[in-house]
């Protein structure tokens, strides 16, 4: 807490605020009045989150801005709040996605305005707190709630299949992190009733159960990242949920599953996370080929994007899982670059989606002609998911494959075949979606972007390009954290 | 021989209740049809007197009274307050939908508060027969409940099938204590437990009995392989009867679980701990699996119920104080629950139509986007999803679970309650993702539009605040072990 101020609870409860207010507009009478209430309140917890930055001191590792509060006395939860530098950038990462959800769903919906961006909001203030909670029953509460307004956005503004998909997203989800649950409460009785996460970072486990609640753990991460074999929830989810549902899914909503890892399973398992390394390595560089493989065949924008998301995630795995600090920093890099990369990619499908009302790459061709801004933009974003120096989805995949080599060169070549599998699936995209010849009448009368758009788009573009450049802001501040986990997973815990 | 009556002051609740009853119905009598509201009135009366009553002779220290074969200790007066404001909440939700199906007579204030009243004997018993007693008073009110439409097929084969299967249970019951009696000389839940205690007995006939007042005990819980009753009575009964077996009554069964197998046969508990996690997890599978295939409403409800009575079942199988609390905890959650979602059912239900099947739900977030609202929060809830009530029920059972060490338990629940989610997701789905089907405005009554307020909620608030109950639960049992 700064100067005794609740810093952190302000930015978890301050959208939620907000979004109960946009709920409270009612119906689309007062549509405007509902976005213009999301978008103050989204801009304010972007501004309440800089101090966050600002104020955070990045030589210490431990837990700052913390507030503790008595919640559950029966069973010694606590309201216990804390960031360090790997849940900070991605609180940031949230906080500034927001009001460009809000924005590009402005004119798009009319339907219910009021819950959809009362959905997002909400949704904002739970996922900050997911990143912030330093308590497991508080962390899980938090966790599972983001459930809801997720499965309603798909289910309500989805697509012709988004009933299949929002609950299919639901109980996939909900599947694996019940089982963290029980992990969770047989940490409570090994600890002597504590739910705090810092408590069970200092735990001495036996290897076996060290294994069992690496499973268990394994299984809610790995279906929130997602990780092969359990990704195939994403696509469907993705290719229903509107643009900002995907947007928020991929940027965010993903990143839970990262942060997953690197705050329960590392720290909490040590020794059972060395010795399935292997395993976790394998299932990585599964994803990043074989997906990379199946994205380059897709017939659908948002299916290419969604599997090319998994192929990167598969990138941020690999990086945790190499216990260097080239690999785990290089992963948080790609989370937070690939927050900017595929929200900005699928923005750019919901452009064109909007317009044309198709996600087909067949039903498109020679838009350039039409919208020259617009594919100036798409330009931009597909170089950077295709890993193009000086974008920054160039800086992670670099330093994670600088950390492969370290340990294996066969890793590092392997994962290296993303720069090539990469460019060809996006770039085919881009090429036959932008180029060529004009595909229909439609395409020639297309409206290029208009202001409103413009401003996402660009505010991402300098995102990724400042990212690409000077990456340094982001790294100095989970640099300490980092090699603090690095130290703390060394020291077997048995 | 002198006569020395007994003390009646522990009793002073169940008396005036009584009282009430009659005056409820000579009232009826009086008041005539024109003036129902009379009956209503005074049933509403009644029970806020006995709150009054139970409240004011509130006391940390258990009093017995009636040679023994009666207590008033902290967890039956707790249990009754909830039963108290459990039925109240019924009558008020069910005002509406009996005012217009010929139900708004006196027979059914009568019958609510004589099946009221046999609840609180049974939650106050300390003799095995006065449970009994409590039991059929209970039992055979809600016979009678399921049948007052006698004009309906489906309610009068409801309430026949309820009535063969519910007299075969009592049967099992009454065999079981019989053999009980058999072992121990006595049917005194504490002279059972010191005879168990000398470990001189027969240990046979005593597992024989209690096998059968297990299952006995399973049947009136609706607990799997003994729930057959429960999807075709909650079916076939009209809603507002339904909403009442599903709610009160199950706190009634949880004192009732806790007086015979907690305070009588305790020292059994190897015995009884492997019969109740069969019973949890038959319950589980059965009632959660079950319920996916179901398009009414109201079975759909009945399966749901079965699960979660496997999961109160869970919370008994710790033994100890913790996992007691936590079946306490759970039990409360659950009638929260049941009560708001059947209050949303006989919402939808209008002068000749019966919203029965779930596809009734679909829209209800454009006809009625707060209703809809309160339902999301009930269905989440129901499937264990934070911040609602529902998920602090299973947090708590599910550790008291894996504290008696058993984590292939704690897995299994887990799994099941995954499929549960499916069919609760199913109904948020219909009223948040499909058209309406009609577009009938809902217009509750104004005090059923408050209190469902107050309901849906509560199950939020309490699930953010949980402490509150939680403490209750565990004071609730602390002072009466």
């Amino acid at each position: 807490m700064l100067f005794g101020f609740p810093l952190l609870s302000l930015i978890i409860w301050l959208p939620i605020v907000f979004g109960l207010a946009v709920l409270a507009t009612g119906g689309d009478r007062n549509a405007r009045l509902a976005r213009l209430i999301a978008i103050s309140g989204s801009i304010l917890g972007f501004l309440v989150a800089i101090p966050l930055y600002l104020q955070f001191d990045p030589t210490v590792s431990t837990m700052q801005f913390t507030e503790k509060h008595v919640w559950v006395e029966r069973f010694n939860v606590f309201y216990h709040l804390g960031v360090d530098g790997i849940s900070m950038p991605l609180i940031l990462l949230n906080c500034f996605t927001t009001p460009l959800v809000v924005m590009a769903g402005w004119e798009v919906i009319r339907e219910r305005v009021s819950q959809y961006m009362g959905a997002f909001l909400i949704m904002s203030g739970i996922v900050n707190g997911v990143f912030a909670s330093l308590d497991a029953i508080l962390f899980y509460a938090f966790w599972e709630a983001s459930l809801i307004p997720m499965f309603l956005i798909i289910g309500i503004w989805g697509g012709p299949n988004r009933v299949y998909a929002a609950i299919k997203f639901f109980l996939y989800t909900l599947l694996g992190s019940l089982l963290m649950l029980v992990a969770f409460i047989y940490l409570y009785y090994v600890s002597d009733g504590s739910f705090s996460i810092l408590d069970f970072h200092k735990l001495p486990l036996p290897i076996e159960p060290q294994i069992l609640i690496f499973a268990a753990f394994l299984l809610a991460f790995a279906v929130k990242v997602p990780m092969w074999p359990v990704h195939t929830w994403l696509p469907d989810a993705h290719v229903e949920a509107p643009t900002g549902g995907s947007v928020v899914l991929a940027a965010i909503l993903l990143k839970m599953g990262g942060y997953g890892f690197l705050r329960f399973s590392l720290p909490i398992v040590p020794d059972a996370s060395q010795q399935l390394a292997g395993l976790m390595i394998v299932l990585s560089l599964i994803a990043v080929v074989y997906i990379g493989l199946v994205a380059l065949m897709q017939a659908d924008m948002k299916k290419l994007i969604a599997y090319s998301s998994v192929a990167h995630m598969g990138f941020v795995t690999l990086g945790f899982f190499l216990f260097n600090a080239y690999g785990i920093e290089g992963a948080m890099v790609q989370m937070i670059s690939h927050g900017f990369i595929s929200g900005a990619m699928f923005l750019c499908v919901g452009v064109l989606y909007d317009r044309l009302h198709s996600r087909q790459i067949a039903d498109y061709g020679g838009v350039v002609n039409s919208m020259p801004v617009f594919a100036a933009f798409f330009m931009l974003f597909a170089m950077a998911n295709a890993g193009l120096p000086g974008t920054s989805g160039f800086v992670g995949e670099f330093m994670v494959i600088m950390g492969a080599v370290k340990i294996n060169f066969w890793y590092a070549f392997l994962a290296a075949t993303t720069l090539i599998f990469g460019a060809a699936y996006t770039l085919w995209m881009y090429k036959r979606v932008i180029f060529g010849a004009v595909a229909s009448p439609a395409i020639e009368e297309l409206q290029d972007i208009s202001k409103r758009e413009f401003a996402v788009l660009a505010i991402l573009a300098l995102a990724v390009l400042w990212m690409g450049v000077y990456p340094f802001p982001i790294t100095e501040v989970m640099h300490v954290t980092v090699d603090e986990l690095l130290a703390h997973v060394a020291n077997s815990k048995l | 021989m002198n006569f020395i009556p007994p003390d009646f002051a522990p009793a002073y609740s169940e008396i005036f209740l009584l009282v009430m009853v009659c005056v409820v119905m000579l009232a009826n009598l009086v008041a005539g049809e024109r003036r129902r509201y009379v009956a209503y009135g005074l049933a509403q009366i009644a029970l806020i007197g006995c709150a009054v009553l139970t409240f004011t002779s509130f006391s940390s220290e258990p009093s017995y009274t009636f040679s023994g074969m009666f207590v008033d200790d902290v967890m039956a007066d707790i249990l009754k307050l909830m039963v108290y404001a459990t039925v109240a909440a019924v009558l008020i939700y069910s005002r509406a939908y009996i005012s217009i199906r010929d139900m708004y007579t006196g027979e059914f204030f009568s019958l609510v508060l004589f099946a009221t009243l046999g609840m609180m004997v049974m939650i106050s018993a300390s003799h095995f027969l006065t449970l009994y007693l409590g039991l059929e008073l209970l039992s055979l009110s809600l016979y009678a409940m399921v049948a007052l439409r006698r004009d309906l097929v489906t309610a009068t084969e409801a309430a026949m099938k309820f009535f063969v299967l519910g007299a075969l249970a009592s049967g099992f019951l009454l065999y079981g204590m019989s053999m009980v009696y058999g072992a121990t000389g006595s049917l005194h839940v504490a002279s059972v437990t010191e005879a168990i205690q000398t470990g001189t007995l027969n240990h046979e006939v005593l597992v024989v009995g209690l096998v059968f007042i297990v299952a006995g005990i399973s049947f009136k819980l609706s607990a799997a392989p003994f729930h057959m009753w429960a999807p075709d009575v909650y079916q076939g009964a009209p809603t507002a009867v339904t909403l009442f077996i599903g709610s009160a009554p199950k706190l009634a069964a949880f004192g009732f679980v806790m007086r015979l197998l907690v305070e009588g046969m305790g020292e059994m508990v190897a015995d009884w701990q492997g019969m109740l996690v069969i019973l949890a997890v038959m319950s589980m599978a059965v009632g959660n699996i079950a319920a996916i295939a179901q398009t009414n409403i109201k079975r759909m409800l009945a399966y749901s119920t079965i699960s979660h009575m496997g999961f109160v079942l869970l919370g008994f199988i710790s033994a100890d104080t913790n996992g007691y609390s936590s079946a306490l905890f759970y039990v409360v959650a659950y009638v929260l629950m049941t009560l708001g979602t059947f209050a949303v059912i006989m919402m939808l239900s209008r002068e000749g139509f019966e919203a029965e099947n779930i596809d009734d739900f679909k829209g209800l977030n454009k006809r009625n986007s707060w209703y809809a609202f309160i339902t999301l929060l009930l269905m989440l809830s129901m499937a264990g999803i934070p911040p609602m009530i529902g998920f602090y029920a299973k947090l708590s059972v599910l550790q008291a679970v894996l504290n008696a060490g058993f984590i292939w338990l704690a897995v299994v629940a887990v799994l099941l309650s995954v499929i549960g989610a499916f069919y609760y997701l199913r109904i948020i789905k219909l009223m948040y993702f499909d058209e309406p089907v009609s577009n009938e405005p809902i217009v509750p009554y104004g005090d059923v539009k408050l209190l469902i307020s107050i309901n849906g909620l509560a199950v939020i608030a309490l699930g953010i605040f949980p402490q509150i109950l939680m403490g209750l639960s565990l004071y609730a049992i602390q002072n009466s072990m």
